[in-house]
This record gives C-alpha cells, sequence and structure tokens, in this order.
C-alpha cells in the first residue's frame, strides 16, 4: 500500500531536486542572485550572466542530474536482477569496458565526441560479452551472471592498469579525471533525457514485478511473474542506463550503489517509490556533489567521484545509524 | 472451480525415478494429502503442477490445459503454492508483504484498489495477523513467518491451493486453525487443496484423499481410509508403522 508518508518523501524530494539545481545554478565565480536567476536564464539580450548560465551552468548541471539519475536507477535494478545488496551499476563490468575504451580514446588523443562514443562502445561491447559468456551455456543464473560480471570487470581492471602505467603523465592526469568520474567535459543531449524519462517509467511500469522479484525466483513465478524475460529486460536496461551515465561523466562512483539504499532505510522499499525516488535522489544529489566539486577549491575542479564520496560515505553512516536506533 | 487432470505422468530426478505412470484427478471441494518417504519426490511432483519442472512423460492438465501452455500469470490467478522454505525474511512490512499475494489479480498498474486492500486484510486476520500489520517480518518468529506465508496464499485466492509441508514451525493449535482455515476456504469457494506433509494423522484428520509415493516411482492413489493402511504406510516409509483407533480418530505411530 501507497501510504501517506510515502507521497509525502517524493513531493520533499522533488522540492530537494529543484533546490538543488537552483543552488547548482548559482554556484561559481560569477556571482548570480536568486532574483536575477529566471531572468537571466530567458534573458534575449545575451550578458555575461545569461551567457554564463545558458552555456555553462544549465547543461553541466543537467548532464549532472541525468547522469545521477540514471546511476541510481541503474543501482536500485542491478540491486534486484542480482538479488544482492553489495550490486550497484558497475559491478557487471560496463565500466570497465567503457573506461578501456576511453582511455584508449586519450592515449590516440582524442576528446568530447570520439572520447564519448569509445566510451559507449567499450560500454556495449562488455555488456554483450558478459551476457554471451553467461549465457553460453544456457539456462543463465544470476550468479553465473554475477561471476561472469565480477570476473570481466577484473580483466578490465588489469587492462586499465597497463594503460594508467604506459601512458605519458599528461594523460595519465586525464585519464584519472575519467575513472574518477568528472562532469566538467560533459555535455548532454535530447536523446539523454529521453531515456531516463523511458527508464522512470518502463520502471514504474515493473515495479510491482520487482517487488516480488526481490522476494526471491521462486515466490515471484509462483505469483505470476514471468521471470526470464523480465530478467532480460533488466539487464539490458540497466546496462544501458549505466553506459550512457559513464559515457556523459566516466564512472562516477558510490550514487548508484547507496541513493537505492538510503532510499530504502527510509521507508522507500515498494518499488513504485522507490524507482521514481531513485530519480530524483540520484539527479538532485550529483548536480550538489558538482556544485561543491567546481567550487569547493575553485579555481582548480574536483572530480565530482570524489565529492560523491566524500559526502556520501558520512551521510549513508548516518542515516543507517539512526535508522538502526529506531 | 479447477479441474487438475494428470495423466501417466512421469518425473525423473537424475536417473532416480519419482514417479511413473501417475493417475490422478483432482475436482472441486477435494482435499488431497500428499504423503511419502524423505526425497520421494513430493515436493518435485507439487513443482511440476505449477508448470516449474517439465513432465518426462504424461501431461498435467488445468480446466483442459497443459499448465507448461498457461500464461505465468494466469496459472498464478488459478494455482496458488506454499513454498517449503517459507518467505524470506528481508525488511519489509507484514502487510506489504501478504499484499504481494494479491499480485496475479492486480489491474492498476500503481495504485492498489480497496478490493484488493480488503482481501489482504482478511488473509492476515485469518491468521491471527492483523496486529502485526505493521510489524517488519525481520522480527516475526518462525510460526509467525509460517502464517504469513500461508496468508499471503490465502491473499492470492487460488482455486487449487498446493502446500508443502505448511505445520512447519506450527505449533498444535495452529496446525489445527491453519486446515481448518483452509478447510473452510476450499469448502466456499469450491476450491481444491493438495497438501505434501511428513505428517500422516494431520493427512489422515484433514484429507479425504491420498496420493502415497512408494519407492521406485509406484504410487498408491484413492480414498484416505483405503490407502492409510498399517501395510502401504509400513511399505511407503521403510518402517513398521502401526495405528490405534478411537471413535473417528485414528493415530497412526512407527513401531
Amino acid at each position: 500500500m501507497i501510504a501517506q508518508r510515502q507521497i509525502l518523501l517524493l513531493i520533499s524530494l522533488t522540492v530537494f531536486a529543484v533546490a538543488s539545481i537552483v543552488f547548482s545554478l548559482l554556484s561559481g565565480s560569477v556571482d548570480i542572485t536568486v532574483t536575477q536567476l529566471a531572468q537571466d536564464i530567458f534573458s534575449a539580450e545575451p550578458n555575461l550572466n545569461s551567457q554564463v548560465l545558458q552555456e555553462i551552468r544549465i547543461p553541466r548541471t543537467l548532464a549532472a542530474f541525468v547522469t545521477g539519475g540514471l546511476l541510481a536507477l541503474s543501482g536500485a535494478i542491478m540491486q534486484v536482477l542480482l538479488r544482492n545488496p553489495l550490486a550497484d551499476p558497475y559491478i557487471l563490468g560496463i565500466s570497465g569496458g567503457a573506461a578501456v575504451g576511453a582511455l584508449s580514446a586519450i592515449l590516440l588523443g582524442a576528446t568530447g565526441f570520439w572520447l564519448s562514443n569509445a566510451a559507449f562502445a567499450g560500454a556495449l561491447f562488455s555488456i554483450f560479452l558478459v551476457f554471451g559468456i553467461a549465457n553460453k551455456f544456457g539456462n543463465w543464473s544470476v550468479t553465473r551472471l554475477l561471476l561472469t560480471g565480477v570476473v570481466v570487470s577484473a580483466g578490465w581492471g588489469a587492462v586499465i592498469n597497463i594503460l594508467l602505467t604506459t601512458s605519458s603523465t599528461n594523460n595519465v592526469q586525464s585519464m584519472l579525471f575519467w575513472l574518477m568520474g568528472d562532469l566538467s567535459q560533459s555535455s548532454v543531449n535530447p536523446a539523454h533525457y529521453l531515456l531516463l524519462l523511458v527508464g522512470l517509467a518502463g520502471g514504474l511500469i515493473v515495479s510491482r514485478s520487482l517487488n516480488v522479484l526481490i522476494r526471491g525466483e521462486l515466490l515471484a513465478v509462483s505469483l505470476g511473474v514471468n521471470v526470464q524475460s523480465l530478467r532480460l529486460l533488466l539487464f539490458f536496461s540497466a546496462s544501458v542506463f549505466t553506459a550512457t551515465a559513464v559515457t556523459i561523466a566516466g564512472s562516477v562512483g558510490f550514487v548508484g550503489l547507496i541513493i537505492p539504499h538510503m532510499l530504502r532505510l527510509v521507508g522507500a522499499r515498494d518499488h513504485r517509490i522507490l524507482i521514481p525516488s531513485c530519480v530524483l535522489l540520484g539527479g538532485s544529489f550529483l548536480v550538489l556533489a558538482d556544485s561543491l566539486a567546481r567550487t569547493l577549491i575553485a579555481p582548480q575542479q574536483l572530480p565530482v567521484g570524489v565529492v560523491t564520496a566524500v559526502i556520501g560515505v558520512p551521510a549513508f553512516i548516518l542515516i543507517l545509524r539512526s535508522t538502526i536506533r529506531k | 472451480m479447477a479441474n487438475l487432470e494428470i495423466q501417466s505422468l512421469s518425473l525423473q530426478i537424475e536417473d532416480k525415478i519419482l514417479c511413473r505412470d501417475l493417475n490422478v484427478q483432482i475436482k472441486e471441494n477435494q482435499r488431497w494429502g500428499l504423503l511419502g518417504k524423505n526425497g520421494a519426490g513430493k515436493t518435485t511432483l507439487l513443482h511440476a503442477l505449477i508448470g516449474r519442472r517439465p513432465a518426462d512423460h504424461g501431461s498435467i492438465q488445468l480446466d483442459g490445459t497443459s499448465v507448461y501452455d498457461l500464461k505465468q500469470r494466469e496459472l498464478a490467478s488459478k494455482v496458488g503454492i506454499l513454498f517449503q522454505q517459507g518467505i524470506e525474511a528481508l525488511p519489509a512490512t507484514v502487510f506489504e508483504t501478504v499484499m504481494l499475494g494479491r499480485h496475479p489479480h492486480t489491474q492498476s498498474l500503481l495504485w492498489d484498489h480497496k478490493k484488493d486492500i480488503d482481501i489482504a486484510e482478511q488473509a492476515l486476520a485469518a491468521f491471527d495477523l492483523d496486529q502485526l500489520k505493521e510489524r517488519g517480518v525481520d522480527t516475526l518468529s518462525g510460526g509467525e513467518q509460517q502464517r504469513l506465508a500461508l496468508a499471503m496464499l490465502l491473499a492470492q485466492t487460488p482455486q487449487l491451493f498446493l502446500l508443502d509441508e505448511p505445520s512447519n514451525h506450527l505449533d498444535v493449535a495452529f496446525q489445527v486453525k491453519l486446515l481448518s482455515v483452509l478447510t473452510n476456504k476450499v469448502a466456499e469457494t469450491s476450491a481444491s487443496l493438495i497438501m505434501a506433509t511428513h505428517d500422516i494423522n494431520l493427512a489422515f484428520r484433514f484429507c479425504e484423499n491420498i496420493i502415497l509415493l512408494l519407492e521406485g516411482g509406484e504410487a498408491l492413489v484413492g480414498r484416505s481410509d483405503d490407502v492409510l493402511t498399517e501395510e502401504n504406510l509400513s511399505q511407503a516409509y521403510g518402517c513398521p508403522i502401526k495405528s490405534v483407533s478411537s471413535g473417528e480418530h485414528r493415530l497412526f505411530y512407527p513401531a
């Protein structure tokens, strides 16, 4: 049953999302006040403020929101699919594949468009590699999928280390930023927003089935869930969300693991609530983290992945403690 | 109302034959006990009945359609099963859990209909769980968890109840209560029931029909009075079993 409390949670998360986006638009070296904000965003005459907003802050903020939303969504789905609380978007080696693609591109001197495409190609290759191996012997079980993913992931890790140790210092710097997750080069296009919306809608459509599947395969089957096709759908959709997120921002850690857990801890266990909550909180969390990443030690920028961990770890421990005490 | 027809069914695990050429017809208002010693194939047979295990030979038809051809959801709206291992104690409330039983019947994508909520609440009340509605499943005792699993099955409102060791973790009072609740439900809704159990006495008391699995894939099928004899049971369990009668009651015990 969807209780009032959970509707309240959704409303607060929506408010939080709006607030974090406004905060992000206001943060930076050029001072813009809240009162000016609306005016500047829609300003027809270009001035410095409106240019900063339209060309830098808005795209970056939206990129952060989409990436965070996709990662949290993917994490929540992976945790159901693998029935493992440690599952995160990267557990099946997708980010590893993307990283090898991206690092190779950096090695070859590629940036922007080609870098993104190389990352996405690497991620896709990894998805089909893992699925192919896990599926090879027919009747793919969750355990086999998990083991395959972890092993492939370890393989990519080795390749990443080879690339890092054999590259020039210059390249290593950008490689490390990519690996930790960084939004400074990011851009999103309409397809990315669309994917997030489709993911949200699709997640809501299967949310009841997710509620059953998380209780175990046998029970799900006995309650009429077509487990085989649902799992395929979950695997491929979570993979595409992850691949897209890492293509936008590199492998930003932590969001996909802790956001779903935080939400479950505060009572959003029902996937009809959890799925939209993940999109909202995942998005706002990354927007906030990125605002801090570019202002904390300005004019220097931190990789956003570092900030997600720095705020994420204590926040998560706090919630864990407070829910246990109850 | 469901009519289950098992025709010349054979089931085999590796090279062990669990049943060979089994023929049973289960009609509305019937309660069947499924007995046999450990590893005789009781659970496997139940799983085959919901299409989870392919038949090596023969057919299982529910109202004239093979259970292997039925859509998962359609099957689930007619046949409900209580698994032997019970439900997992995840952090979820009792009410959230019993509502899952309504899954095969839910029409709306996101909202819960009043009708489904009412059915779930009645199911909780039937097993005295209405006071524990908001409790976490992980805080329940073993017996309470078993009752919750039964309440979830009741909320599923199946026409055929399959029960794998329903009396697990239950004290004697609840064993009797559980079976009288189910017996009433079966009578009320013209449903039917198959119960796999180790408890010969419980089966004798509540089931008028028995499938007794024997060594080597043979099975005795028939009325409880005819099948549950000292001789048959001793053969099935491979140990001498005696009985005493007192009025309508008959009690079996290992000699």
